[in-house]
């Protein structure tokens, strides 16, 4: 007689398993179809209309991920356990993601508008990292500079020196990445940022570690929001982020290079190897490359373009920031880009910052 | 009679089969991956040198840190918790289930957003700096600091000690502090020998629900700490993510094990230490 | 004294609420950066349906949330049937290994379960945040049913079996009701687990897919939406409206049960 609730209640204990496997746990060839597209990008990187726009003339489906800085980026590549269609790593890790054979060529001929837009200069510039020009169409470039509120800074800012005056204290914002905050004072010092000198590097590490008191904060994306309120005086970024902060702020002024140089970085557009949709990635590559697409994506984010048909159509509107979304070639001449270092001084790299941050 | 029911009624021990395995797979097989990642190099030969590596003056620096700021965050929680149960506790039952309510409620806002209006509240230009500029004061430098970490961890886990100290403080039977009372005991007298004592279940267990969490954050000290202040969650999430060194965050993670296991030690020693006094076995 | 206690629970109560009055504030603001008051504005309510990223991340959260509690409540509810004929060391046994996962600290979980993952080769993504969110909320509904269970009588459920009720319909008419409540517990706790859970969401998460939680903490570096603020005041009102009609009601139904008592007296 009680047999009966066994069995009702083994039929519960069975049923179990079958839901779990309902779940399509093991379903490795879900999301399949043709018409959808995994981006991993930057963070605020795309235009949400220029994104908007591709889904609606193509009818591929954007899935867009963001970062924010290649490092965090890179794990989620080498595991293989997400597969992505698109990436926009820069120049160095784009070297690394090659090295390691995560990357696969690109096939130009569907690639005709970044054929005829993309600035040869760049093509050439990129050979730095992508050394056949076989893997990389070049996104957005700039440099690494000083952003910093004249109502608070009352000097000209030329060198990265500010970086450590007393006078700042706790009015400083730097960057977390260790191969940003390591390159500055190693050009303060006169080096390379791509010297594997380790007694360079510590010598560098322990100005970093002088300068602690004297920052307010390391951050990535978050300087922004912190130099726009006025909560700093002085923060490090990249200079595509300059337009669009000096429009929030009018306060606000950029050095796009300090007197001992800085980095110049390209960012790309690479396909890894294990992507699933690769037509559809030569698409939206090819469509970011249109001049009208460029140049609209360039109206929302202010990144510097190496995309040739962009300036004509944006230099009125820009006024006397033009000078900063198309450096003139001073800026950028003879600076150097970050190249990928290898594994040993990757690990020496992540042991130095994490001295300075434990400090 | 009875016996042969209950023996009928749940003769279904294999209904607990399920959970045995899911308690493999999920719970038990996951720890020996964390193991097995720490104790073996990227080539996957077995190796200690993860672990040694944690002991570098850097690592144990961070560890230090978290330890010290876990246990004033926890400190400090008991410290606000404790009056504030006894208060409760002598509320008529429906007006301190309102009160209790209102402590809660907070929880199910999300922590993430909570602890960023924090920056709000202490930043440099925040809330807390402008009223003290209102009424003329100096300003205070908080925010990206130790002790606006701890402000944060307070506020995030200060539930998970009023909890448990609630329900142990209200458990005590009146008639126990009264009879304190009656025999000439002062409020410092009852609190010292009657409440404290039979409240303590709750107070480790209420310590140990915070000093973990606590010990283990990165999102508080990556947002009101401005990445100045480096604790070893902070350190486990990089090497998961920007440093990919898996086999040293799981390292790390061996050693937080330790602490988890310890704080799991004294919970079931208090445990049994009341069940004996309740004459249970 | 009276005073003092109330002033130390006002100044208890400001503490909990000072940020949650910041971030509602925040969601009037008109400027799109935090820390710069600029004006009010209902803008962001507004734009709160059109966000596709928010609304993704809500139907989520919401659907996640609802499935990991349906199956940690029900795993929970037969072992915990299945615990009722154990020894107590058998005992002892399961429910250290179901607090395992309550104890742990939720990094290290987090982190457990990613290599779990990996290592046994899925992909990151919607089905193993929620396999994870089951793990992490099945303690909970352990602790909310397994009391009630193995304390639950049988004479119920043999008497209406001898009444001649089937077992389902024994079950369901007697068994399930006595444990109602702590299923209904062990629902609602394993809900709550799963949709304020933010670590071990962010490591077993996959490409393209986000929850609420992680949704904000992306949006922290980038700078939060202020629709999210929104969100979360609105959420924030209907929970204060629920626990005010839960607190109306228990009064209620106090005053009733006092009645039926009082009238029973007499």
């Amino acid at each position: 007689m009680k047999m009966e609730l066994r069995y009702f209640l083994s039929l519960l204990v069975l049923l179990l398993p079958f839901t779990l496997a309902g779940c399509d746990m093991f379903a490795q060839e879900e999301d399949e179809g043709e018409d959808i597209l995994y981006v991993y990008s930057w963070g605020d990187y795309i235009s949400e209309e220029v994104l908007e726009q591709f889904e609606e003339e193509t009818g591929i489906h954007v899935v867009l991920d963001e970062y924010d800085t290649n490092e965090s980026m890179y794990p989620r590549i080498a595991e293989g356990a997400e597969a992505y269609d698109v990436l926009c790593p820069s120049d160095y890790m784009i070297d690394r993601l090659i090295g390691k054979g995560l990357l696969q060529p690109l096939d130009f001929d569907k690639l005709p508008e970044a054929r005829k837009n993309i600035d040869p200069d760049f093509f050439l510039q990129a050979r730095a990292f992508d050394w056949d020009g076989k893997y990389t169409v070049p996104y957005c470039w700039g440099t690494v500079g000083i952003m910093y509120n004249t109502k608070l800074v009352d000097e000209p800012v030329e060198s990265w020196s500010i970086l450590w005056r007393e006078k700042y204290r706790d009015n400083i914002l730097m960057q977390d990445s260790a191969r940003d905050a390591i390159m500055i004072p190693l050009k303060l010092m006169g080096r390379s940022m791509n010297t594997t000198k380790p007694e360079y590097l510590m010598a560098a590490r322990d100005m970093l570690v002088a300068q602690k008191s004297l920052v307010q904060a390391y951050g990535v994306d978050d300087i922004r929001d912190k130099l726009s309120s006025g909560e700093a005086a002085l923060g490090v970024i990249y200079s595509g982020e300059a337009i669009r902060l000096m429009k929030s702020n009018p306060d606000l002024k950029f050095q796009p290079a300090p007197e001992e140089g800085t980095n110049v970085w390209i960012d790309g557009w690479v396909i890894p190897k294990n992507a699933r949709h690769v037509d559809n990635a030569h698409k939206f590559i090819d469509y970011m490359c249109r001049p009208d697409i460029a140049a609209e994506n360039f109206r929302s984010l202010g990144y510097s373009t190496p995309n040739t048909a962009v300036r004509a159509q944006v230099e009125e509107e820009l006024g006397d920031m033009v000078e900063l979304a198309f450096p003139p070639e001073k800026v950028y001449k003879n600076q150097e880009s970050y190249s990928y270092l290898g594994e040993e001084l990757d690990k020496l790299y992540t042991k130095l910052w994490l001295q300075v941050k434990v400090s | 009679m009875n016996e042969r029911i209950t023996a009928q009624i749940s003769s279904h021990r294999f209904l607990a089969l399920p959970f045995a395995l899911w308690a493999v797979l999920f719970i038990v097989l996951p720890l020996f991956f964390v193991l097995g990642t720490g104790l073996t190099n990227e080539a996957g030969d077995v190796t200690l040198a993860n672990l040694l590596t944690v002991l570098q003056s850097e690592y144990l620096r961070a560890l230090g840190l978290s330890v010290e700021l876990a246990l004033a965050s926890t400190f400090i929680c008991l410290l606000l918790a404790y009056p504030l149960c006894l208060i409760l506790r002598e509320k008529r039952e429906s007006r301190g289930l309102l009160v209790f309510l209102l402590f809660l409620l907070p929880l199910w806002m999300n922590s993430l957003l909570t602890t960023m209006a924090w920056q709000t509240i202490l930043e440099k230009h925040g809330l807390i700096n402008m009223f003290l500029s209102y009424l003329g004061l100096p300003a205070v430098h908080l925010i990206n600091t130790p002790a606006a970490i701890i402000i944060g961890m307070v506020y995030n886990f200060l539930p998970y000690m009023v909890l448990p100290l609630y329900v142990s403080l209200s458990r005590i039977d009146e008639s126990i502090v009264e009879a304190a009372r009656d025999l000439g005991a002062n409020f410092w007298q009852t609190l010292r020998h009657v409440l404290l004592p039979l409240s303590l279940p709750g107070i480790v267990s209420g310590c140990t629900m915070v000093f973990i969490p606590a010990l283990t954050t990165f999102v508080i000290s990556a947002l009101l700490g401005g990445n100045k202040v480096l604790l070893v969650g902070n350190i486990i999430e990089q090497e998961f993510t920007a440093a990919y060194d898996w086999q040293l965050g799981s390292a790390l993670s061996m050693v937080l094990m330790v602490f988890i296991i310890l704080n799991i030690l004294l919970e079931a020693f208090a445990d049994s230490g009341e069940q004996r006094k309740k004459g249970r076995p | 004294m009276e005073k003092l206690k109330q002033s130390y629970l006002g100044a208890i109560v400001l503490f909990l609420y000072a940020p949650i009055l910041v971030l509602i504030a925040q969601s009037f603001n008109a400027s799109r950066y935090r820390g710069q008051w600029t004006g009010f504005t209902w803008e962001w309510y507004g734009r709160l349906m059109e966000n596709e990223e928010i609304i993704a991340a809500f139907t989520n959260t919401l659907t996640i949330g609802v499935t990991s509690a349906v199956f940690a409540t029900m795993l929970a509810l037969v072992t915990a049937l299945g615990m009722r004929q154990m020894g107590s060391r058998g005992r002892m046994l399961f429910r250290s290994l179901a607090n395992v996962p309550l104890l742990n600290a939720d990094i290290v979980t987090g982190i457990s379960l990613m290599l779990l993952f990996l290592g046994l080769g899925l992909r990151l993504g919607y089905d193993t945040i929620l396999l994870a969110h089951i793990v992490i909320s099945l303690p909970y509904a352990m602790l909310c049913i397994l009391p009630q269970v193995l304390t639950m009588d049988d004479v119920c459920y043999e008497a209406a079996r001898d009444l001649g009720a089937t077992p389902f319909t024994a079950f369901r008419k007697v068994i399930l009701p006595e444990l109602l409540p702590g299923i209904l517990a062990a629902f609602l706790l394993s809900f709550a687990m799963s949709a304020d859970d933010f670590i071990v969401t962010y490591f077993t998460k996959g490409a393209g897919i986000e929850t609420l939680t992680t949704e904000i903490y992306s949006e922290l570096k980038l700078g939060v939406h202020p629709e999210m603020y929104a969100l979360s005041a609105l959420f924030f009102c209907g929970v204060l409206v629920f626990s005010a009609l839960l607190m109306v009601n228990y009064k209620v139904i106090r005053r009733y049960r006092e009645a039926g008592r009082r009238g029973a007296a007499a």
